[in-house]
């Protein structure tokens, strides 16, 4: 008999259909989070003996419900119950098992649940905090310590979403072919936003962080399985594997940002990264590019680089191309630049983006990534101003440093030609 | 006689439990491959990636190609090992071996008909 906690993963990983089920039966966030509650203390009560049932999610459905119901019961003083009505109760729950075995319920049921938390009005910290809560079940404190806020700000954070998520309505039709697409979409950005949260976070943050990466790995896993046809979906994944490969290589001792091109690549997760690029292969064959699958093939680009001198950056310049196509933005642009640098060298990369200027006037890798094709083009002076621009608009103190970096080269520089 | 001892366990269930826990299991199978290999030969074994990176190809003239596994399932083939043993009481009891080290899927223990290990088989 093994002491590890099956138990626990065994709720953990039942708990979005649970909750998906629950919610359509209850219709109430909080009443099928209470009934959750209550099924997975039953089943920390008899499966340590029994082990986990063949099908956990059935069990905690039929258990969370059939909980609940009593306590409805025992509200009204319906106690005592002419024995035919627990008969017919009996019924509901078979006619109610034979339903969970069709998947295409739960899938919707599934994603019901996560679409809720992702209602357009709700600022994107508090689609993420709800969707930790709700779906993936973390505890209100350990998201409080992901999002470095305290319990009782994120306690109220959630309560105040969930509120505004009652008052919008949660939608229970059946949706049709052109909703659920949206809501995928919407649950796709959900996730992605919930990924960065995690990996913009540098210095001693980044630690604490990291489980906003996993539980958005974790996520991106789940849509796929209920969505395995579809190639965005892939890419949503593919794009987080291939990113969150480099984990350990991005951040230095004192959690300061490494550059791709610095970073030591025997650090990267090749676990991650084979798998990444097979979704990619897949996505690729359905021949429907869009934003998530060009992202993650400009990623696999990196990947498959064993130095960076060997990274294709005519290809990741017409990735980035075919995504401005798609989704053009002045930051996509700046991104091109830096393939453009590479591929055809600094002066192209600045004809490219100088036009961009007044766009981000308020973007601090604007100003980074001149500085640093200034610096390459050997007019410091003027690579000194961008930079210090950049600097001004530094939003941690890991991009300051970094473009501090940059400074104290340029002013080694200007000693060794002055 | 040659066996193929098939792993099957819940992938999300699998992808839930802590990492440390998943760590202390893999140091337990391998050790139970020690434990095994006293009685059998082990031949290849490995490890599946993930459902949602299958492909299937379904039978036909001209072969539909669908994303994700052949069949949905509670439980998944996450992995297997080929092994070489004298007696069929000794394939059950590597398969026991390595069920042991989990509360919950199962071990398959199947037997070989064929077994071809390939032109450059490591």
């Amino acid at each position: 008999m093994s002491e590890l906690d099956w138990i626990g993963a065994a709720l953990a990983s039942a708990r979005p259909q649970v909750m998906g089920a629950l919610l359509r039966y209850f219709r109430d966030l909080d009443q099928a989070e209470e009934a959750f509650q209550e099924a997975s203390l039953r089943a920390l009560k008899t499966w340590p003996s029994k082990g986990p049932p063949r099908d956990p999610a059935a069990w905690l459905i039929f258990v969370g419900r059939n909980a609940a119901l009593d306590r409805v019961r025992r509200d009204q003083r319906l106690r005592e119950l002419p024995p035919e009505d627990q008969l017919s109760d009996v019924e509901d729950a078979e006619a109610d098992m034979a339903e969970r075995l069709d998947n295409s319920h739960y899938r919707d049921d599934v994603l019901r649940l996560m679409f809720v938390c992702c209602q357009p009005e709700l600022p994107a910290t508090q689609q993420i905090a709800l969707a930790l809560r709700i779906v993936s079940g973390l505890t209100v404190k350990e998201i409080a310590r992901a999002f470095i806020v305290s319990d009782a700000a994120m306690e109220q954070r959630i309560t105040r979403a969930k509120r505004r998520i009652a008052a919008a309505g949660i939608p229970y039709a059946v949706p049709d072919a052109a909703e659920r697409a949206e809501r995928v979409g919407a649950v796709a950005a959900m996730i992605y936003l919930l990924f960065n949260e995690g990996y913009a976070a540098s210095g001693g943050e980044a630690h604490i962080r990291r489980p906003l990466c996993e539980e958005a790995i974790r996520l991106a896993r789940l849509l796929l399985a209920l969505f395995p046809g579809e190639p965005e979906i892939m890419g949503l994944l593919a794009l987080l594997l291939l990113q969150d490969a480099r984990a350990a290589a991005r951040l230095d001792g004192h959690g300061e940002i490494i550059l791709l091109e610095d970073q030591d690549r025997n650090l990267w997760d090749r676990d991650k990264i084979a798998e990444g690029l097979v979704l990619v292969a897949k996505a690729i064959r359905h021949r429907n590019a869009g934003p998530y699958q060009l992202q993650a093939a400009i990623a696999a680009a990196h990947a498959r680089a064993a130095r960076p001198e060997e990274t294709d950056w005519n290809q990741i310049d017409s990735l980035y191309q075919m995504l401005e196509r798609l989704d053009p933005s002045p930051v996509v642009t700046l991104n091109r630049a830096v393939a453009v640098s590479k591929a055809c060298g600094p002066e192209a990369a600045l004809a490219l983006i100088r036009p961009l200027a007044p766009k981000l006037q308020g973007y601090f890798h604007y100003f980074g990534v001149t500085g640093a094709l200034l610096m390459q083009l050997g007019h410091a002076e003027e690579a000194r101003i961008a930079f210090d621009r950049a600097i001004a608009l530094a939003r941690t103190p890991a991009e300051a440093t970094h473009i501090r970096m940059h400074l104290d080269r340029l002013a080694v520089q200007s000693r060794a030609s002055g | 006689m040659r066996y193929a001892l098939l792993c099957y366990n819940s992938e999300a269930m699998v992808s839930h439990l802590p990492k440390a826990d998943e760590e202390a299991m893999m140091a337990r199978v391998r050790a139970a491959e020690v434990k095994i290999s006293e009685r059998a030969r082990i031949g290849p074994s490995l490890r599946l990636m993930p459902t949602t990176a299958a492909t299937t190809v379904k039978a036909g003239d001209d072969p539909l190609i669908i994303d994700g596994p052949y069949a949905e399932t509670k439980e998944q083939l996450l992995g297997f090992w080929i092994i070489e043993c004298e007696t069929h009481e000794d394939a059950i009891e590597a398969g026991r071996l390595l069920a042991r080290e989990r509360e919950v899927g199962a071990i398959e223990v199947r037997p070989l008909l064929a077994f071809n290990p390939g032109d450059d088989a490591p």
